[in-house]
């Protein structure tokens, strides 16, 4: 992939990896912290934590109702619960058990979705979660976390054991380019400003945020100055950067690895048009399924570019 | 307070019975001054909840309902919730004057079981089959932790046709938990017909057999024998228990039984003291 190329970043792991690293770490630091895992744990790296402390992961199988459900009674036992598999079948399969068992008693589960995207690639449609911010986002009390790179990610995966109640971490497969320190602070609820600038904002959240760099780097060549804000957690929203985004620049462009309806988009465009409106773009997955195919092609085919962002950001910046 | 080892006695059934009588007016009267409720889904589980919970089956305290050492009782068919509520209120969790508000705007009382507005209410359910996985995990919490507490989950037999509780069934023989108990409330009929018009309730016994788990068959309006197969589950150690308790819906009142056109259905005021005169 030759994300974050222009904007000369490094390709470094996948989230899941970083996550998986983080999540073995953490079960030093929280001898109270349980894993489920819905027979992929190769996939979502949880297989870490379970060589590292067999007793406390459970591999629950294929079964993803009772996979939350047993998560569900081990937070009611006062246990710190992480639910792992793929996004699409953790949120898709069971949000009815998401939904009862997790979010209205307001368990202290961790949902961990891995695969996110259509950077999957050769699996296809079936195995993507496109649908899975949405779905998370509309049960009340869910915090939303979507890091960008694998140093993000480990710290975002400390946070969320912090973190008091239900969240969800998406997380995607392949290797994401290095935007952070190792030593970057996650703060749930806060944006990360990566970039100032006054004419445009972009805001972007997961492997989105290396093709916003990328814009960025573009618009500057064109002499246009794009600020650039990475929005890791989409609820809670980071509303003062979102309103300051709308007042002090002349758009937002917003770019996710998810369809339209539902995501980062949406709740940003909600921001806005209720506290400082401003024209809006959004790059997504617009309101289609994918295919199968390499993941550089499917981001090109489908709209996930950095060119496609600057195109926007033009095309927004001519209609003010 | 805590089990003991030996079976009913005579005094203690005729004390129970009497309970259960008054759980069963409880029931009847709280749903109709709501206007709503599902009374003979609560009625056929009578003596399953007064057997747990007044028959030293369940160890308890309601003075702490989080006590980590508890049984957990958990009412995965959550729309038997006036059963649940008298039933703790007997047991002392909430003044029992709480009862007359049941489904009331305000109310912790709710339609189906809220978790985090009454204590004693181990689960949020209302959505059928998602509480023998929620007892599982309550079950491995307790072999993570070394205690010995056992879970207790009441499904109904309209409810074990969600697929959730076949994979609980599944993940739960398979982690042979000795701690955890299903109660069928096999009371034969859902919300618009038979069981029988929909599955096969014959082979209970062999599907829940074949999954892995203990099986025993009980009159569950017996309280004497309810008792006994409640006290064998918690003592059996080579893995998950279930009981199929073979009960009336709607049971102790002649119009009401075994018409499943009463479910989801109050008796009217006008009716209500027909009711309770079967009862008295």
């Amino acid at each position: 992939m030759n994300l974050g190329t222009r904007a000369g970043l490094r390709m470094g792991k996948a989230t899941r990896d970083a996550f998986g690293e983080a999540l073995r770490e953490l079960g030093q630091v929280y001898p109270d912290l349980v894993v489920v895992d819905g027979d992929v744990s190769n996939s979502t790296r949880t297989e870490y934590f379970a060589h590292a402390f067999p007793d406390r992961f459970f591999n629950v199988g294929i079964a993803e109702s009772n996979l939350v459900g047993v998560a569900s009674g081990l937070a009611a036992s006062g246990k710190r619960v992480v639910a792992a598999s793929f996004a699409c079948f953790l949120l898709c399969n069971a949000f009815d058990q998401i939904r009862m068992s997790v979010a209205f008693p307001r368990l202290n589960v961790k949902l961990v979705g891995s695969h996110a995207g259509i950077s999957i690639g050769e699996d296809g449609p079936s195995q993507m979660g496109i649908e899975d911010v949405a779905l998370a986002l509309a049960l009340p009390g869910v915090a939303v976390l979507v890091p960008a790179d694998e140093h993000a990610t480990r710290a975002a995966t400390r946070a969320m054991l912090e973190w008091e109640g239900p969240t969800y971490l998406r997380l995607g497969r392949p290797p994401v380019p290095v935007i952070y320190d190792p030593d970057v602070e996650f703060l749930i609820g806060r944006a990360f400003r990566l970039r100032d600038g006054n004419d445009v904002t972009l805001v972007a959240n997961g492997l989105m945020v290396a093709a916003a760099l990328d814009a960025a780097e573009e618009l500057a060549a064109r002499g246009i100055s794009a600020r650039v804000l990475d929005m890791a957690t989409v609820r809670p929203l980071d509303v003062e950067a979102v309103v300051a985004a709308a007042r002090e620049t002349r758009g937002i462009v917003v770019a996710e690895e998810h369809l339209h309806f539902g995501g980062l988009g949406s709740v940003v465009a909600m921001t806005v048009a209720e506290q400082h409106p401003c024209p809006m773009a959004h790059v997504d997955l617009d309101d289609t399924y994918a295919e199968s195919g390499a993941p550089e092609d499917l981001l090109e085919k489908y709209g996930l570019t950095s060119q496609r962002i600057v195109a926007s950001a033009l095309a927004l910046l001519e209609r003010v | 307070m805590t089990g003991r080892e030996r079976g009913l006695a005579p005094a203690e059934r005729e004390r129970l019975e009497a309970l259960a009588r008054e759980l069963r007016r409880e029931v009847l009267i709280m749903t109709s001054e709501a206007g709503s409720g599902h009374p003979t889904s609560s009625m056929s589980a009578v003596e399953i909840m007064v057997a747990l919970y007044f028959g030293g089956v369940l160890r308890y305290d309601p003075a702490r309902p989080t006590w980590p050492d508890r049984d957990r009782f958990i009412l995965s068919k959550g729309h038997a919730a006036p059963i649940l509520y008298a039933v703790l209120a007997e047991a002392g969790y909430f003044p029992k004057d709480l009862l007359r508000t049941l489904r009331r705007i305000g109310s912790p009382l709710e339609g189906h079981p809220n978790m985090r507005r009454l204590p004693g209410v181990e689960a949020s359910t209302g959505s059928l089959g998602q509480g023998l996985s929620i007892g599982l995990g309550h079950a491995l919490a307790a072999r993570l932790d070394g205690r010995d507490y056992h879970v207790f989950v009441l499904l109904g037999d309209g409810e074990i046709e969600e697929g959730q509780v076949w994979e609980a069934a599944m993940a739960a023989a398979h982690w042979r938990v000795h701690n955890l108990v299903a109660i069928v409330d096999h009371n034969g009929y859902q919300q618009t017909s038979p069981v029988s018009a929909v599955t096969d309730p014959r082979t209970y016994v062999e599907k829940w057999r074949a999954f892995g788990w203990h099986v025993s068959e009980v009159d569950g309006h017996d309280l004497v024998a309810v008792h006994a197969a409640l006290r064998f589950a918690k003592a059996y150690r080579d893995g998950p228990a279930c009981i199929i308790a073979h009960t009336v819906k709607g049971k102790g009142v002649s119009f009401l039984e075994r018409d499943f056109t009463w479910h989801g259905r109050a008796v009217p005021r006008d009716r209500l003291q027909l009711a309770l005169e079967e009862l008295s």
